[in-house]
């Protein structure tokens, strides 16, 4: 019956199709405005409508909507001073950017008719590329060639660099792509299984139906947390990466 | 699965680009120095209120220390003053009591003299009443008039004798 669902008209893969719904073509570069581009809309709308109808009042003693703001304010500035230390506030306007656009993105595509950015290797590889290359670069402007140390631990024989260094280099390297990829794989992984557990709901029928719409229900409870988990542990990678960049060991 | 379709790359990395630069000029220019200024201005209010307090506390803390001296002195003061009033009134009343004393002395003494003055005018007195007594005696007893010469020397052997 999966099977059938699957090939029906609504696919689990269906969800993350690209649509272009305002064709774009310069010199030769598709840049059609499509679905993924409209939520990234989305989010940024609705990011600068909470943060500015939130603090259009500024009061001393917070309402709702102010108490929200700060408090997702105070949670990344705090996850900023914590892991990449006083140095790395400049960057905090970065990170909290990255933060409410992966946390949005990510919120938006559990509505009903909601697409996820976040779901698409494109985009995440994107942010995670980025972020590598410029805190690569600013290890490199801040320590010159000695950023290189950073691929050797403190206290480690000469003899063993000749593993660890490799290693450790290795491990750098591939911070684009884990990091991209467990945005993704959270995202989509998540998706396809709601997905996938509602088309069982139809096909079970009017009695059976009921076990998985719970489990639907159960799993979009455990996609909201894993929605704002994905967009913290994002957040949270880019400060550690940038206190490598900022503090050598 | 569509996303590994390379055709919908480019237009998702520019639009990327672009909502998250938009995204990343509005909380630089929004959201992160107006949330700044409420947290800024709450913790500056706290501090001051704090600020306050601990000044307030150091001034009631100085009026109780103050208050305690006015006390402590105004006690002092008091028992000074008790002390003086105490020491003045016993200089006074001794003042008073040897005067007195020497009062009383003076006029025992002046008394004693009038006493012995009147005794001495009663004795000569007595000593005239004695030879007028003796010559009368004498004159009625021997019917001769004595001479008063030797009367008044025979009355004062006699008072001599008695004395």
């Amino acid at each position: 019956m999966a099977h059938e669902a699957a090939e029906g008209a609504h696919g689990p893969m269906e969800q993350f199709e690209i649509h272009r719904l305002i064709p774009i073509n310069v010199g030769g570069v598709d840049i059609s405005y499509t679905n993924s581009a409209l939520f990234m809309t989305f989010a940024v709308g609705l990011t600068f409508l909470l943060f500015w109808g939130a603090t259009r009042r500024r009061l001393m003693v917070p309402g709702r909507w102010q108490s929200v703001a700060e408090l997702i304010y105070e949670f990344v500035a705090d996850m900023v001073k914590s892991n990449a230390g006083k140095e790395a506030m400049p960057y905090f306007p970065f990170v909290f950017t990255l933060f409410l656009f992966i946390l949005f993105g990510n919120f938006l595509g559990l509505m009903p008719y909601g697409f996820t950015f976040t779901s698409h290797i494109a985009v995440t590889a994107g942010m995670a590329v980025v972020i590598f290359v410029g805190v690569t670069i600013l290890g490199f402007v801040k320590h010159g060639l000695h950023f290189f140390s950073l691929f050797v631990p403190p206290g480690t024989p000469l003899a063993m660099c000749f593993i660890l260094v490799p290693l450790e280099l290795f491990s750098y390297m591939i911070r684009p792509i884990t990091l991209s990829l467990r945005l993704f794989a959270n995202m989509l992984a998540g998706h396809v299984l709601l997905k996938v557990l509602a088309g069982f709901i139809i096909a079970l029928g009017l009695f059976f139906g009921w076990v998985p719409l719970l489990a639907v229900f159960g799993i979009t409870l455990l996609e909201l947390l894993v929605a704002f988990l994905q967009a913290y542990v994002f957040a949270l990678l880019t400060c550690i990466y940038l206190n490598d960049a900022i503090h050598l060991h | 699965m569509p996303q590994f379709d390379p055709s919908v790359f480019s237009p998702q990395l520019f639009w990327l680009l672009v909502s998250f630069i938009a995204l990343y000029w509005l909380v630089a220019k929004v959201a992160v120095p107006r949330v700044g200024e409420v947290l800024e201005q709450r913790a500056r209010v706290i501090q001051e209120d704090l600020d306050r307090a601990t000044q307030l506390k150091a001034e009631t803390d100085a009026a109780a220390a103050a208050y305690e001296k006015a006390m402590a002195d105004a006690r002092h003061q008091a028992q000074d003053h008790m002390r003086a009033m105490q020491a003045d009134v016993k200089a006074v009343s001794e003042k008073r009591t040897a005067d007195i004393t020497g009062q009383i002395g003076k006029q025992v003494s002046e008394a004693e003299a009038r006493i012995a003055s009147a005794k001495q005018a009663a004795l000569d007195a007595m000593k005239g009443i004695a030879a007028d007594t003796a010559r009368d005696v004498v004159a009625k007893l021997a019917s001769v008039t004595p001479d008063a010469g030797a009367v008044d020397a025979a009355v004062a052997a006699a008072l001599k004798e008695t004395r």
